[in-house]
């Protein structure tokens, strides 16, 4: 049986005072901007960040891993969901998508 | 309006103090989050899909003037400056951090207000009808039992962990503008024999298996109202499922075991019970009731024949009969076409406020349709307080209109959400508003998953998001009603792409202009008139191409 290909991921939760979405960067550092995560196209390294991330539960609360497709600029969100947590709510333009990114 | 005594802000402060203790302790790492957790959602604190979320329960949606202008405050010094008022009479704000949240709640707690039980498997607010205490046909004003069970339930050792959440609705009139048909206990004011009590409706409620709820007894005097409610819960405690989640409300348990056990175990344990109430909680229900005294209404003159157009449309959609001939219930609409259902801005809240206190006796209301209510305005203020009320963007005249729309946040905000309810409502309402008054009196409810807090099932037309394939779909439902008449929508047939959502519901409605027998026949009646087809019909005319 064969074994479906491993879809790239990205670690993502939010930050444990404000709550904020946020995602791991390569350097170890919590960013708000997905273009910045660090992407794992292994799913043994995916794994290994997301057991680390999930450690820090001093700094962010519901860690997990996070379909994307690596783009031009870094990763992007495959499900809409992650679409919608990367840029803010669409009814208004507060999101975060249009304060730092 | 029920003011609290040193008993309840002891226990407020108290209660406070302790939240902010677990709050500091999860901040230090003392506590886990599996830990907080479950100590956060009792104090209404959720986390939510891009921020905390605090839900503020409004009891029974009644509100004062002060109250008002401290949701106002709280939206402005902690928030983005709005609020987002819910159907279930609360008031939601969606940008909150951890270490702010005890500032706010010892903030609510100075106006008698607070977020407990607003999550969690508990009894959560007590709503009622959005009219009460001014509604031309009330039997009976439902607050001050609504504020007998606020107390009751709140706190209750036995009813902090039930097998899931319980609400409960009153309406004190027997036109239900509550929607006690979908609450896990409904109350309904009734008389026989020249006496006044509830007819009890136990097991409605909306979701993922929508029932009506059914009627366990017809008629329950007034002084029975803790021991028999307490005897339902009770029963539900100790029958509820607690191994599946999704068969763990009332309505499970009602329908599993039948309506006729259920009553026979009701009435076993309410006898009881009965014998526990010595009376105490009829002294509570008089001490309450003083509270809610009718205000000292001030004798008006009658509105002038002639008025500005834009005036009298807003009369006619927003204005309702008071029980006193010279006052008048104003709904403020919070449904701007084009805005999000339900968000008011702190300007607009403190504008509300103001207007309360200047021409309606310092009361305000929130209805599950998450509109604000004005319940006791002298007839001859209405132009005055139109033209504060237009000038703020609050002048909107479409209530009980087809941008009337109830929306969930969705997945704009909601972790929840399957899809998105926010920019449906928003599209609908600006497409639909042309023909809003011709279409007349019409219920759109939105959902963005099935946990249905936009009522889609009780909508003339219901839309419930869901997540297809990685891609937003909307089901259609079509003819649902939240009223005393209360019907479960029926599915109309496939779902629609996010962009063609809102033109199925304009054939939807254009259709209706064409199949109603005359202006007077509203949606609703010409579907149950007509029954489904010629509704699909519009809504999937390659179907019927394909069948011709």
């Amino acid at each position: 049986m064969s074994r479906r290909p491993f879809i790239p991921k990205v670690v993502t939760a939010n930050r444990l005072i404000e709550g904020d979405v946020v995602y791991l960067a390569a350097d170890d550092r919590w960013v708000v901007s997905l273009k910045e995560a660090e992407i794992y196209e292994d799913e043994a390294v995916a794994e290994a960040r997301l057991l680390d991330a999930s450690r820090q539960t001093e700094t962010v609360v519901g860690v997990y891993l996070a379909d994307v497709t690596p783009g031009p600029d870094g990763p992007e969100p495959v499900h809409f969901r992650e679409a919608f947590r990367a840029s803010g709510p669409t009814n208004y333009a507060h999101g975060k998508a249009h304060e730092v990114l | 309006m029920y003011q609290y005594d040193e008993f309840d802000t002891a226990f407020l402060a108290e209660r406070n103090a302790q939240f902010r203790a677990q709050v500091e302790r999860r901040l230090d790492g003392s506590l886990t989050e599996d830990e907080f957790k479950p100590l956060r959602l009792m104090n209404g604190v959720y986390l939510q899909l891009h921020a905390y979320m605090l839900r503020v329960a409004i009891p029974y949606g009644t509100l004062s003037a002060d109250q008002m202008r401290v949701l106002a405050e709280l939206a402005e010094r902690w928030d983005k400056g709005y609020g987002h008022f819910t159907t279930r009479q609360n008031i939601q704000y969606n940008w909150p951090k951890l270490r702010d949240i005890p500032d706010m709640l010892d903030r609510l707690a100075e106006v008698g207000m607070h977020a407990i039980q607003t999550s969690g498997n508990t009894i959560r607010n007590v709503t009622a009808d959005h009219f009460a205490g001014a509604a031309a046909d009330e039997l009976v004003d439902p607050r001050p039992y609504a504020e007998l069970l606020r107390q009751w339930s709140t706190d209750h050792p036995e009813f902090q962990f039930l097998p899931r959440k319980f609400k409960i609705a009153v309406s004190g009139s027997p036109n239900d503008r509550a929607v006690t048909k979908a609450h896990d206990i409904g109350l309904v004011a009734t008389e026989r024999d020249g006496e006044t009590g509830f007819e009890v409706l136990v097991g409605g409620g909306l979701g993922r298996t929508p029932m009506v709820g059914k009627t366990i007894r017809d008629f329950l005097p007034l002084a029975d109202l803790l021991p028999y409610c307490e005897a339902i819960v009770s029963v539900y405690n100790r029958l509820g499922r607690r191994d599946n989640k999704y068969k763990a409300r009332i309505k499970i348990t009602v329908h599993e075991n039948g309506l006729d056990e259920m009553r026979a175990q009701v009435e076993a344990r309410f006898a009881e019970l009965r014998a526990q109430f010595d009376g105490r909680d009829m002294d509570a229900l008089d001490r309450i009731r003083k509270q809610f005294a009718l205000p000292p209404f001030r004798a008006s003159s009658p509105l002038p024949d002639r008025l500005d157009p834009a005036l009298q449309g807003w009369l006619e959609a927003n204005v309702t009969p008071h029980k006193r001939a010279d006052h008048a219930i104003v709904t403020i609409s919070i449904k701007a076409h084009g805005q999000t259902p339900g968000d008011a801005t702190a300007d607009q809240m403190r504008l509300m406020a103001d207007l309360a206190e200047r021409y309606g006796y310092g009361e305000l209301r929130i209805s599950h349709e998450q509109n604000v209510i004005l319940p006791h305005v002298r007839r001859a203020d209405l132009p005055a307080i139109y033209a504060r009320l237009n000038k703020a963007g609050l002048g909107t005249a479409n209530v009980g209109l087809a941008s009337d729309i109830i929306a969930c946040p969705g997945m704009d905000y909601c972790a929840l959400a399957t899809a998105r309810s926010i920019p449906v409502a928003q599209g609908l309402a600006v497409a639909l508003q042309p023909l809003e008054r011709e279409i007349g009196a019409l219920k759109i409810k939105i959902s963005g998953c099935i946990n249905a807090c936009g009522h889609h099932h009780v909508g003339h037309i219901g839309i419930l998001g869901l997540d297809r394939a990685g891609v937003e779909n909307y089901q259609i439902t079509l003819g649902g009603d939240g009223t005393e008449t209360m019907t479960i929508g029926e599915r109309a047939g496939p779902g629609f792409a996010y962009d063609q959502i809102v033109p199925a519901v304009e054939r939807l409605v254009r259709a209706y202009l064409k199949l109603r027998r005359d202006t007077d026949e509203t949606f609703l009646a010409a579907y149950r008139r007509l029954g489904a087809a010629p509704f699909k019909a519009a809504l999937y005319p390659e179907e019927k191409a394909h069948a011709a």
